[in-house]
């Protein structure tokens, strides 16, 4: 049977306030009024207050305009529940120390599996004594509670007793140490299973209000409606009207039965473990600081080496790489690397570090180098030299790339990839090159488009028309061209959603010339139709955008 | 191949060996010496047309549908052909004649491409031969205009090896260049033709064409014909007028 510990820091955001300011509660200025205010799409609003500011009237979720015409003495400063979550986090890999595993229960709680653990702290009751001591220590206000489920864990220290401790449903506790007797009420007669009729669990959660089951608030509206306000109140009605009343709720939190199901253990809750990674780290100190590019060439190449070893140990391969090269004279240096497809080739590595290591200032000398693989994935098979190798079967795909970027930069080595638009311009867009293309919708054969379209169409000046509005002759980069051949118009309009009501619609031609020179070129509007520069409509400019071959 | 026979192949400027050796023409090249199956090819075309690129992609579709197993082949390991191709044009080309435009590639390429846009010439011909000596790629194309001074015949030379060594074939679009030193297997000047009018539209431009002309080769004659690709494959056919003004030939 699992025994779950839960932990809610219940002002873990003035908690954090307080310690950043490095205040005791109720000392200097936690003791007046304070408050920690969020920006919302609806004016600002009260996140969090200290027990000055509750009393004052500052209840979080109010607006802040509103608290201070309760209190006008409110001082505010800005909450941070990023920082808050990111406190969390590290508070969950240290709360490891009381269970081998432990979650995250966003935004304010913790959830760490004690199973088996509790007789190496004395039992429970002490384990709770430990936990509470260690977060009175770094002045965390907590509330704690063990069960057997993360749910009922739950329920317990958000809604019921301060250290609440659920035992095992009794047909699993005959064989264990009786860690509370005086508390462990079981009748030998009760249902086997986790039956919601065992005594105890009875008495300790059905009197717990429905709010208990991690509801949706909409959910709790619901079920106040309808009269519902207890766990007990739940097991009194028939299990089908409740199902069909919510027969469409599927998640979890939308569903009081699922809830209920997960808080007796009858359904499993899975939950997400936290676990830390380190990122790999090798290093060189060096006895005599380096002045030369060979020898820190060198040291790149052993770094490199040693990388290799680490991350070949632990069957990942690096895709972004730091290297960091510290000077005698304080100064830093720090060049950034990422490949293309993970590797860990120590060769491969250090020549792409070469290329960016022409413009380091040595200074008075390189003491310490360090080479940090900071996003790393997962390479099963060892790979080859690719160096020598690409000697005799030439670069793989991945190392060409790379080699390509580290010398003309991400933005010079790109793929066409197609854009959902009819504008030609934006029809077509660049990704990198090994990234997966998004879906899109195919090309239209019937549309035929040019082999290559100019950065920015160049206007043509139109010398002779014939009277049906296409140019018979025209001047291009001053040369002029007699049209022979033309097909048109393909009528391509504005994207109105996208651009300015002035843009006007576009008349594409596809024409030969009389050497055989084949262009894309274009009427950007029509006369009179009231847009481009006036109210009347300037008469339409030709431009040339696309070559066919 | 007697209608090759009025191609100014045996003009007094060619060696012996020369005019006895077959006239260069489309799909697999079996005739020609072992040396002249290289792919290092360069086209001379004008900027202010497409038919430069266009021409050398023809060749190049040419080439990879010359090494295609048949039908009845039993090595179809690597087809249909999923490699990736380079193009990689310095900044004037592109300024000059556009970027590849994805929809109007033919479609058997378009979803392959990788397109480096360098910043000058010598940036050009490193990303050139990185792409020469990678495995993966199906052949490379490069553009580069005028005639930078990186461009030497160094430069071409080591194109050259760089190619035969890894069997990924190269062709070397120079837009508005002059004929200079090159070790090119197969030299080439383009530029467009007037196409073939399409069935339904006679109006309309039809698919298209060009005058090239093979002025320096490594086993074959030079000769000038007019190309297009007809039913998915290029078909060269002699000039329309024998009288037709070939255009000054360079020895180079």
């Amino acid at each position: 049977m699992r025994r779950v510990l839960s932990i809610w820091l219940w002002r873990l955001a003035m908690d954090r306030w307080r310690l950043a300011q490095g205040l005791a509660e109720g000392e200097q200025a936690d003791a007046a009024p304070t408050a920690l205010v969020a920006e919302t799409a609806r004016g600002v609003r009260i996140a969090a207050a200290n027990a000055a500011g509750l009393a004052a009237g500052a209840i979080p979720g109010t607006m802040l305009a509103d608290a201070r015409t309760l209190c006008p003495s409110l001082a505010t400063a800005p909450s941070d529940p990023a920082g808050d979550l990111a406190f969390l986090e590290k508070l969950a890999l240290w709360a490891q120390r009381w269970g081998p595993w432990s979650a995250l229960d966003a935004p304010d709680g913790l959830i760490v599996d004690v199973t088996g653990v509790a007789h190496l702290f004395g039992g429970e009751e002490a384990l709770l004594a430990d936990v509470r001591a260690a977060l009175a220590q770094r002045r965390l206000a907590a509330r704690l509670a063990i069960a057997p489920t993360a749910g009922a864990a739950w329920a317990l220290a958000h809604y019921g007793r301060d250290g609440g401790i659920l035992p095992p449903p009794s047909s699993l506790r005959a064989g264990m140490p009786r860690s509370n007797p005086e508390r462990d009420g079981g009748s030998p007669g009760s249902p086997q299973g986790f039956a919601p009729r065992d005594d105890e669990i009875e008495r300790q959660l059905f009197h717990l209000p429905v709010a208990a089951l991690r509801l949706d608030d909409d959910v709790l509206l619901v079920l106040r409606r309808l009269g519902l306000k207890r766990l007990g109140d739940l097991t009194g009605v028939a299990r089908d009207a409740l199902a069909r009343r919510f027969r469409n709720r599927r998640a979890p939190a939308a569903n009081p039965l699922i809830r209920m199901d997960q808080l007796l253990g009858r359904v499993p809750e899975p939950s997400l473990p936290v676990i830390e990674v380190s990122a790999p780290l090798v290093q060189r100190r060096l006895m005599e600081p380096i002045r030369h590019r060979q020898l820190l060439d060198r040291v790149v190449m052993d770094l490199a080496q040693d990388m290799a070893r680490v991350l070949e140990g632990r069957g990942l391969g690096a895709r972004r790489l730091e290297l960091g090269l510290w000077r005698v004279d304080g100064e830093v240096a720090t060049r950034r690397l990422e490949l293309a497809a993970p590797s860990r080739d120590p060769g491969h590595i250090s020549g792409l570090f070469g290329r960016h290591l022409d413009d380091v200032d040595a200074g008075f000398g390189i003491e310490v180098v360090r080479l940090r693989s900071l996003w790393s994935e997962s390479v099963a098979l060892s790979q080859g030299d690719i160096e020598a190798a690409a000697e005799h079967h030439g670069t793989s795909l991945a190392a060409f790339i790379d080699r390509l970027v580290a010398r003309l930069g991400p933005r010079a080595v790109r793929r066409p990839v197609l854009r959902a638009s009819h504008v030609p311009e934006r029809a077509q867009g660049w990704a990198a090159v090994l990234e997966a293309e998004n879906s899109s919708q195919e090309i239209f054969e019937f549309h035929l488009r040019p082999l290559k379209l100019l950065d920015s169409p160049e206007a043509i000046a139109v010398l002779y028309a014939s009277p049906d509005g296409l140019p018979r002759r025209f001047r291009w980069r001053g040369e002029v061209h007699e049209i022979v051949r033309a097909e048109g118009p393909e009528r391509i309009a504005p994207e109105w959603w996208r651009e300015r009501s002035s843009v006007r619609l576009r008349d594409y031609y596809r024409i030969e010339d009389h050497e055989g020179r084949r262009y894309w070129i274009y009427r950007d509007g029509i006369a009179g139709d009231g847009r481009g520069g006036d109210s009347v409509g300037r008469a339409p400019d030709w431009f040339l955008q696309g070559l066919w071959g | 191949m007697s209608h090759f026979t009025d191609s100014p192949a045996a003009s007094p400027g060619n060696s012996a060996s020369l005019a006895q050796a077959q006239a260069w023409r489309p799909g697999p090249d079996l005739t020609g010496p072992a040396s002249s199956n290289v792919g290092h090819g360069e086209v001379f075309a004008s900027a202010r047309e497409g038919a430069g690129a266009a021409f050398a992609l023809a060749l190049a579709q040419d080439r990879l549908r010359a090494g295609a197993p048949g039908p009845l082949a039993a090595s179809v390991r690597d087809w249909p052909d999923q490699r990736m191709w380079l193009w990689v044009q310095d900044k004037e080309a592109l300024r000059r004649t556009g970027r590849p435009y994805r929809p109007g590639l033919p479609r058997i390429l378009r979803h392959r491409l990788i397109h480096v846009a360098a910043a000058s010439a010598e940036d050009a011909l490193f990303a050139l031969e990185e792409g020469l000596r990678c495995r993966e790629l199906a052949f490379v194309i490069g553009e580069i205009a005028g005639n930078p001074k990186a461009l030497s015949f160094t430069a071409h030379r080591r194109l050259s090896l760089a190619a035969q060594r890894h069997g990924v074939p190269l062709w070397l679009v120079r837009l508005d260049a002059a004929r200079d030193l090159s070790s090119a297997r197969m030299r080439w000047q383009a530029q467009a033709a007037l196409s073939a009018p399409p069935r339904w539209n006679r109006q309309a431009p039809g698919a298209p064409r060009w005058r090239a002309e093979l002025f320096r080769s490594r086993g074959h004659p030079p000769g000038e014909w007019l190309l297009g690709e007809e039913e998915g494959k290029l078909v060269a056919h002699t000039l329309p007028a024998p009288n037709t003004p070939l255009g000054e030939r360079a020895i180079a």
